[in-house]
């Protein structure tokens, strides 16, 4: 983990919009499951780790590109992220778990476990979305 | 189950949709707040030296949940590699899961190059995972091992912070057990000298503190292998069962019996096609 480019990088850090949506399973507000709505509960985080869990991979990526462009130059980022970019582009139907193995080999985390890979993992997911609308989303019908 | 509301995959890793209820519920009735259950901690005295042939590595064996004690013949020194071992002190679970995900990835290393991990590759990959939950994950560790650089100890703290020391102690119990570390810890030491001295040092912080106690374990890691002496000391309150708790037959009076007679109504029998024949 590149964590020498980091004094560097804090400024690139990605801020993120809109945390855990309050809707339940219809639509309105799960009061059971989830506490009564406020707007702060959507626009703050609730734990001090949240926020910088949900960006991670994404800072790490800006980190390194940073690095790779301030050592090699423009061209290397340009071309990893253009390779990047068709990797993310196999991907199988939206309701259903990617393995993103192109991805993860680009990114050098093929070789390596962390909680991503123990814990909540998608295959095993209990709740399914719909496919109809997650198709739709996905293709921006909805 | 199908939501109709689920736009996106859910996301692996760590759930914190949790969270805001947790708060609520602990902040909330006036009545009676509601605590949060606390997690076993391993309340510890964890040690290590380095003496002339390789690591000795000691631990206690107990571990507390508040104030009871939750497990008496605890393990506390974690396999990560088979020249490197780590004794967790902190958060039970937390130990537990930070070593064995950095065995994992030690062994994936080690398959794909083909050579025996080093303890600072095991102290980097501890230091990232730390620093990135920011200290969340209770686990304050001790590694220790040979490799072919050297024998090596270090500490490593929940917030990532990293300490390459020749002897060390961690845990509630280390100020008893740096006591006797600073007092007779000398360079060069050999085997019988080390374990002792390891020995004394747990000894101490298990009478000394009320979160460790019980048995002592020890770890001698050196270049031709490792012994894992569990226990090396095992404490003299051994509590045995002084009697036995089960009651006696005919300790519950029988005060009447009936017996009501099934009587046979009507009688069918019917073939059915099971599964597996065809």
């Amino acid at each position: 983990m590149n964590t020498r480019g980091l004094r560097s990088q804090l400024k690139d850090s990605v801020p993120v919009t809109g945390l855990c949506p309050q809707a339940g399973p219809y639509g309105v507000q799960d009061s059971l499951r989830r506490g009564f709505s406020s707007v702060k509960n959507e626009l703050l985080p609730s734990h001090p780790l949240e926020l910088s869990e949900k960006n991670f991979q994404l800072n790490q990526d800006k980190m390194n590109f940073n690095t790779l462009r301030n050592i090699q130059g423009l061209h290397a980022p340009l071309k990893l992220q253009m390779e990047y970019r068709a990797a993310r582009q196999i991907q199988r139907l939206p309701f259903l778990p990617s393995s993103n193995l192109a991805l993860d080999t680009l990114r050098g985390t093929d070789d390596s476990i962390g909680f991503e890979d123990i814990l909540n993992d998608p295959v095993l997911s209990e709740i399914m979305g719909d496919p109809h609308i997650m198709t739709e989303y996905k293709l921006g019908v909805l | 189950m199908a939501l109709s509301n689920v736009l996106e995959p859910a996301g692996s890793g760590f759930n914190f949709e949790n969270s805001t209820r947790n708060i609520v519920l602990e902040n909330g009735s006036e009545e009676g707040k509601i605590k949060a259950p606390k997690p076993m901690k391993t309340g510890t005295t964890i040690a290590g030296v380095v003496y002339k042939d390789g690591v000795v590595l000691g631990a206690d064996t107990r571990a507390t949940s508040e104030e009871v004690v939750a497990d008496k013949m605890c393990a506390k020194i974690h396999y990560i590699a088979p020249n490197i071992y780590c004794c967790g002190a902190g958060t039970a679970a937390d130990t537990e899961k930070t070593t064995d995900m950095l065995s994992s990835n030690l062994t994936i290393f080690s398959m794909n190059s083909g050579r025996n991990p080093r303890v600072v590759m095991a102290v980097n990959i501890l230091q990232d995972m730390l620093f990135r939950y920011r200290g969340m994950i209770g686990a304050h560790l001790i590694l220790g091992g040979v490799d072919c650089t050297g024998s090596h100890l270090y500490t490593v703290g929940p917030y990532g912070s990293m300490d390459k020391v020749p002897y060390l102690a961690m845990g509630s119990g280390k100020l008893p057990a740096m006591g006797i570390l600073e007092d007779r810890f000398k360079g060069n030491m050999d085997l019988e000298e080390a374990k002792a001295l390891v020995s004394d040092a747990i000894h101490a912080g298990i009478m000394s503190d009320l979160g460790s106690g019980n048995n002592i374990d020890l770890c001698v890691i050196t270049k031709e292998g490792v012994d894992y002496i569990r226990p090396h000391r095992e404490s003299i309150y051994n509590y045995k069962r002084q009697a036995k708790y089960k009651y006696k037959p005919g300790t519950t009076p029988v005060l009447n019996k009936t017996v009501n007679q099934l009587e046979l109504v009507h009688e069918t029998v019917q073939m059915m096609e099971t599964a597996g024949s065809s």
